[in-house]
């Protein structure tokens, strides 16, 4: 196969593919090709789509690679989907997501202790709608269940995989911060 | 609830915007920030007032004040009091904390927290710009399957231990199977396969304890919210797919 028949065959594989595909996915159809010839394969797909100015794009995310439409076409796109509207994430939700994001694997409490609030009813709703999801139990005394986002959460918030989240600054930082100031007071 | 008399009056004297808080130190930090304050030297006093007026605020605007937002005021008071109170001698070893200090720890937690649920929404916009194959058929093929309720799975289960019948007396022994190890070889199962029929997993168990311990595994990862249980109708056949 040469790099064009190479291409030329991912392209259909994200074109019909309803989830992001990995590399190693696309590894498992295409066999004795290197994953590093399909990395490249992937990128020279990426750019020509690009340079050539298509109306659909391949993006990297969610540990994987998918074909989208331009953001251009937003407008008429939320139209025709308007019936399947998602319901918009609340502020609440927001919240416990990005400790759950940041900080995982995380017990209720641990994001309770947090936010200040009962957060049962927000873990539940994100659990409903995939993006967070049970991860075992931790191993201490009630065996609390533990939670991590989803795969789907990274497709979700156009994010590559967990590290590519936007940088807060450490927490034990904070605790530090603290301590000094209120020590160099007095 | 003796507030609430003439309440009308006093709606109309609040026509603030009254953001909605998602907890108490989201107000807090709000008091925070709108005064100006110093976070690092809360004027503890003034804070737990302002505080308290924002709850009965709430009460009188018949916003739901949970029990949380209560605790936080309790709290406050507290370290008020502590604050009022002359301090003792203490020794030059045990240097006592500020009474503030797990305050503000809380507080800049959270607001980085919040800060970073901010950037994700941003983020969530930004994607819903784009649109992919996903689309048009979002949750494949559980579409058409139905939820499998207890009574169903608990008749499963009945039949399976039909299958197995009753076992001879003999001496009791501690269980040699767990629970535990049963979660995971029903992950293990399940994570090649992606789905299996109810009957697959009790194909190799050979006593009814093991048995019992498959079935309180399978109802575990349920409650974990790992498996779903679905059939295609009512009495149809039981599938274990992964969530």
């Amino acid at each position: 196969m040469n790099p064009e028949e190479i291409q030329d065959i991912i392209e259909a594989l994200l074109f019909a593919s309803s989830k992001p595909l990995s590399i190693s996915q696309i590894k498992e159809v295409l066999e004795e090709v290197d994953n590093q010839v399909i990395r490249q394969a992937l990128l020279e797909l990426q750019k020509k789509h690009a340079e050539e100015a298509r109306n659909f794009q391949i993006i990297e995310i969610a540990g994987g690679f998918r074909i989208t439409t331009l953001p251009k076409f937003a407008p008429w796109l939320k139209k025709l989907f308007s019936s399947q509207k998602k319901n918009k994430i609340s502020k609440q939700a927001l919240e416990t997501l990005a400790i759950v994001a940041y900080k995982q694997p995380v017990t209720r409490a641990e994001i309770e202790a947090i936010r200040g609030v009962n957060v049962d009813g927000v873990i539940h709703s994100l659990a409903e709608r995939k993006l967070i999801q049970v991860a075992g139990r931790k191993p201490v005394p009630g065996r609390p269940l533990i939670y991590r986002t989803t795969n789907y959460f990274l497709d979700a918030f156009g994010l590559k995989a967990l590290s590519d989240l936007p940088r807060i600054e450490e927490l034990k930082e904070v605790g530090e911060d603290v301590v000094r100031r209120f020590a160099s007071k007095n | 609830m003796a507030k609430l008399i003439g309440l009308p009056k006093t709606k109309e004297g609040y026509r603030v915007e009254l953001e909605a808080f998602s907890g108490p130190i989201e107000l807090l930090l709000h008091l925070v920030k709108t005064q100006e304050i110093d976070i690092y030297d809360i004027p503890i006093a003034q804070v737990t007032n302002q505080y308290l007026e924002y709850l009965t605020l709430m009460e009188e605007l018949d916003l739901d004040v949970a029990g949380e937002f209560l605790v936080m005021a309790a709290n406050l008071i507290y370290i008020k009091s502590k604050t009022l109170l002359p301090e003792e001698p203490v020794g030059i070893e045990e240097e006592e904390e500020d009474p503030r200090a797990e305050l503000v720890e809380a507080l800049l937690e959270y607001k980085r927290y919040k800060g970073a649920a901010g950037q994700l929404e941003e983020l969530n916009l930004h994607r819903q710009e784009i649109f992919d194959r996903g689309e048009a058929n979002p949750e494949g093929f559980d579409n058409d399957l139905i939820e499998t309720d207890l009574f169903g799975l608990i008749s499963a289960f009945r039949q399976v231990l039909t299958e197995i019948g009753q076992e001879p007396f003999k001496e009791i022994s501690r269980s040699p199977v767990t629970v535990k190890e049963k979660i995971k070889e029903i992950l293990n199962f399940i994570e090649g396969k992606g789905s299996f029929i109810f009957g697959e997993i009790f194909r190799n168990v050979r006593s009814r304890i093991e048995a019992v311990a498959t079935f309180l595994a399978l109802l575990e990862l349920m409650k974990q919210r790992q498996i779903l249980v679905r059939q295609n109708k009512v009495f149809g056949e039981i599938r274990i797919f992964k969530r």
